[in-house]
């Protein structure tokens, strides 16, 4: 294989892996901060349970997305040495202000977010929680605004030529202002959001589904379900507005996201469908109209296609594109339908009675992250062949002097201590769930049936 | 060329960048090194206590990897992508043991099983052990000068151009030097047996020390001239050797005296030393090409433009104290010798 594909892999396998982690971290973050808060306030034991159990959980994961970030800001250098040449006077300001402000932060305080709870007074511990989650949404900040810049290219000019072109900086603020990143910012935070949401929600039904902390798992759920409700309505707004931008800045990405083919003419919008490219047609479920229409208003404006680009300035792999962009687009409404469905029992005051329903949360946990992945894979194969958006190409951007074994090598190598850590990562999380926010008394929890459970869920 | 005090805008980040990744190796070399003794540790109570007097602060010493990183890259593209991508082999090896290390810190004590433990401390102090070892090699590499060719392209090949002797002695020489401050490390964080157990294996760290560091100084004068070119033409520049010397020769005066926290800060104080020694023999040279002097990659070829250093030098100035800030924070908070609690590793 050359040796651009097999960087494009290696590339995409390590980032698609530590973005597993990040949103996981982020968004239990918040909800840390939320649980200890309200214990400060209430000095409710239960809630100081509930910090230190999600505490123990987000060290697991963030500890494996610094490990595998690592990875990554390495990667630039030696994979993609064209490329890290030509950004780097532009986005390298970007990544070592992540490092200051973010990382330091976030790691700064980690000590004593995961150490200190004996050691320092309550209140200084909600500083080090705060610290450590704002630490975590800075990390999305920084590295947000720099691939928003490869998205939509601000704020610089272009010196010298050939091997030695690069980008300089002209002005900082139009750098990071770029067009699309405080749309993807926000779209990126509440994709976070939502995933830590998610887990909680998914560990305290099954805890409720087994019988198990049900006085806490009840407290718990409620407040991460009004978390979720919320972001998962504000996704819907954040995504419309980045896929407007998508549509002004980006339009051949926009194109293949919906597989718009005419140079110009009114756009369907499909729910679910498959592109042939060759043939240029889209089978499937659509809304006449319907891009239009969401883009403008009207259903008659017409919408740019790909057939209005030169061939090589498509995106080659149209019909990936598409399915991943549908995919996130899919959970996204399955979450909404499925917060609000969860709001109205509770307002009901049967939440804890609909045992179908804490099952669809169990398993809910994996929506977000699907539709996490699925987002950026259609972000970023929608951005090809360009690496830098309309200036420099993929094909040239990758490190001419490494060799195809040596990257052979690498890939195999991490593929394996990946799956390792992966492994490794579902055990203990597992364990942790297992054993729970505390020590159960005897007797309590199991063995005990379902139906004293079901009894105690009513209230 | 703009100047800021008289100095112009790559040299000042030449400078910044230097002293982050002095920091670093000052950190991470302490707990490098206190994991390569983790072996000579037989009870577990000794392993716990060892592993826990690195674990509220090796994360945040890993930062200054990141920020290092981060720094050397928005400062110096050109450098960040040849170096990285020319010595490919050994980098990709170190973020493997570091990812193999921080996993075996997190993961060893989750469970009871001898097995368990016993694997993940050889993955430990293996992964610590390797850590300091590439990071002499690849400083070997940089010293001696690697293959550039035009359009700061890598001209060498081969999986294993990074392993030439030099390269080996430098690792030696790191991984010892690493072992050395961080043993006087550990014996700032414990008491009792463990604490005269690792008085002696001090002792023993100290000699590898002298051994490896008086062999590559050797090698150094003897086969790689280039190196003590400056020091010829400029011999005020003497006096930076010579204060590397005595701080060197401090630290075991000390250690026999038991002063262990003056200790550390002279074993600190060396590794500072060593790599204002590296970056004077270098400067302006980064990186520099063994094929023709004309593709060596300097602080000035290399550099962003000054715009651009001109916003990252606010960055720092605003971020700097910040960081000192938490870190005192940190290590005040968890000052003094382990003990082991429910929150321990
Ligand atoms: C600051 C830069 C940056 C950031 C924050 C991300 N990426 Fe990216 N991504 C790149 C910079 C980049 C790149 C270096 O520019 C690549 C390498 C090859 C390419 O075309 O772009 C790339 C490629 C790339 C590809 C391969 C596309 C292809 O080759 O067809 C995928 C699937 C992803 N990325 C996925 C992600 C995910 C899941 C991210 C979330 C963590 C992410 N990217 C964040
Ligand atoms: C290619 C892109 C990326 C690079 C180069 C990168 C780099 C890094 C690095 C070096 C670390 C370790 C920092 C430490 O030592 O504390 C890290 C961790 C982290 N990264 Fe990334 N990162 C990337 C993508 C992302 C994205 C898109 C997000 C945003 C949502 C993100 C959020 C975080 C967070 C929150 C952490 C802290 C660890 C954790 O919470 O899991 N990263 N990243
Ligand atoms: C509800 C409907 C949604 C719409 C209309 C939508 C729209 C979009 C669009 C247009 C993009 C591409 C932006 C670009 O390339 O610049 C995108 C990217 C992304 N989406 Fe969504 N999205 C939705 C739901 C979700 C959900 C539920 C999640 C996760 C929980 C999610 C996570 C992401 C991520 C991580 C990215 C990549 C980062 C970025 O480019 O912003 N999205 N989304």
């Amino acid at each position: 294989m050359e040796t651009e594909v097999l960087a494009r892999i290696q590339f995409a396998f390590t980032v698609a892996f530590h973005y597993i982690y990040p949103p996981l971290s982020i968004g239990l973050g918040l909800l840390m901060v939320i649980f200890e808060s309200i214990y400060l306030r209430t000095r409710n034991p239960e809630y100081h349970a509930l910090a230190k159990f999600w505490t123990k959980i987000f060290a697991l994961t963030f500890g494996i997305g610094v490990v595998t970030g690592i990875v990554m800001e390495f990667e630039f250098g030696t994979n993609w040495a064209v490329y890290s040449r030509y950004v780097g006077d532009v986005f390298g300001s970007a990544l070592a202000a992540e490092g200051i402000f973010a990382f330091a932060l976030e790691s700064g305080f980690l000590g004593v977010l995961l150490f200190g709870w004996n050691r320092v007074k309550p209140w200084v511990h909600l500083v080090a929680t705060v610290g450590v989650f704002l630490g975590s949404m800075f990390s999305a900040i920084w590295i947000v605004v720099a691939n928003s810049w490869q998205q939509t290219p601000a704020g610089f000019h272009i010196v010298g030529e050939g091997l030695q072109a690069r980008a300089e900086i002209t002005d900082f603020w139009a750098m990071v202002f770029n067009p699309s990143s405080v749309d993807r910012l926000l779209h990126v935070w509440l994709g976070a959001f939502l995933a830590g949401a998610f887990l909680v929600l998914s560990v305290h039904a099954y805890y409720l589904l087994k019988g198990r902390f049900m006085q806490i798992s009840q407290k718990a759920f409620k407040i991460a379900l009004v978390v979720a409700t919320i972001f998962s309505l504000g996704q819907l707004l954040t995504g419309h507005h980045s896929a407007d931008g998508v549509a002004k800045n980006q339009p051949a990405k926009l194109a293949a996201l919906e597989g718009h083919f005419e140079a110009s003419a009114p756009a369907d919008m499909y729910l679910l469908g498959w592109v042939d490219k060759d043939k240029q047609t889209v089978t499937g479920i659509k809304v006449p109209g319907g891009l239009s229409y969401l883009l403008e208003y009207d259903t008659e404006v017409p919408v740019t296609g790909l057939n209005a680009f030169p061939e090589d300035e498509r995106p080659p792999q149209v019909n990936a594109v598409f399915q991943f962009y549908h995919i996130m687009v899919a959970i996204g409404m399955a979450l909404i339908l499925l917060t609000l469905l969860a709001c109205y029992q509770w307002g009901r005051g049967r939440l804890f009675q609909k045992r179908w329903l804490l099952w669809a949360f169990v398993f809910a946990v994996l929506l977000p992250q699907i539709a996490n992945q699925a987002g950026w894979f259609a972000a970023e194969m929608g951005r090809q062949p360009w690496v830098v958006y309309g200036l420099l190409r993929t094909s040239d951007a990758f490190s001419q002097s490494v060799t195809e074994n040596q990257i052979l090598f690498s890939l195999i190598l991490f593929f394996l201590v990946y799956a390792l850590l992966l492994v490794l990562f579902l055990y203990l999380l597992h364990k942790k769930i297992h054993h729970g926010p505390y020590d159960e008394e005897p007797g309590e929890g199991r063995p005990r049936t379902r139906e004293i459970a079901e009894m105690l869920t009513k209230n | 060329m703009e100047t800021f005090l008289g100095i112009d805008y790559p040299t000042w980040w030449f400078l910044v960048v230097g002293a982050l990744f002095s920091g670093y190796a000052i950190l991470d070399g302490f707990d490098f090194g206190a994991g390569a003794w983790h072996l000579f540790f037989k009870k577990e109570k000794s392993r716990r206590i060892a592993l826990n007097a690195v674990g509220p602060v090796w994360d945040g010493n890993e930062v200054w990897l990141v920020i290092g990183g981060g720094a050397l890259f928005a400062g110096f593209p050109v450098m960040y992508a040849t170096f990285f991508s020319s010595l490919y082999i050994p980098f990709m090896l170190f973020l493997v043991f570091i990812i193999f290390r921080a996993v075996a810190i997190e993961f060893r004590s989750k469970e009871p099983m001898v097995w368990w433990r016993k694997t993940w401390d050889t993955t430990y102090s293996i992964s610590s052990i390797m850590l300091a070892f590439l990071l002499g090699v690849v400083l070997g590499n940089v010293l001696q000068g690697i293959q550039i060719g035009p359009d700061y392209q890598y001209a060498g090949s081969g999986f294993f151009e990074f392993l030439n002797p030099y390269a080996l002695l430098t690792g030696a020489t790191t991984l010892s030097l690493f072992m050395m401050h961080g043993a006087i490390f550990l014996l700032l964080k414990t008491e009792g047996q463990l604490y005269d157990k690792i008085q002696s294996l001090l002792r023993r760290g100290m000699v590898f020390f002298m051994v490896s560091f008086g062999i590559t100084t050797l090698y150094t004068l003897l086969y790689i001239p280039h190196l003590s070119d400056d020091f010829q033409q400029e011999p005020l520049l003497f006096v930076i050797p010579l204060l590397t010397f005595l701080s060197i020769a401090n630290v075991p005066r000390l250690a026999t005296r038991k002063k262990f926290r003056l200790a550390f800060l002279f074993s600190s104080l060396t590794i500072s030393f060593l790599l204002v020694l590296v970056a004077v023999e270098l400067y302006p040279v980064l990186l520099r090409s063994s094929l023709n002097p004309a593709y060596d990659i300097t602080v000035y070829n290399a550099a962003s433009s000054t715009k651009s250093l001109k916003i990252m030098m606010v960055i720092v100035a605003i971020g700097a104290p910040l960081v000192a800030g938490y870190t005192l924070f940190v290590y005040r908070t968890f000052r003094g010798k382990v003990k082991l609690d429910e929150t321990s590793y």
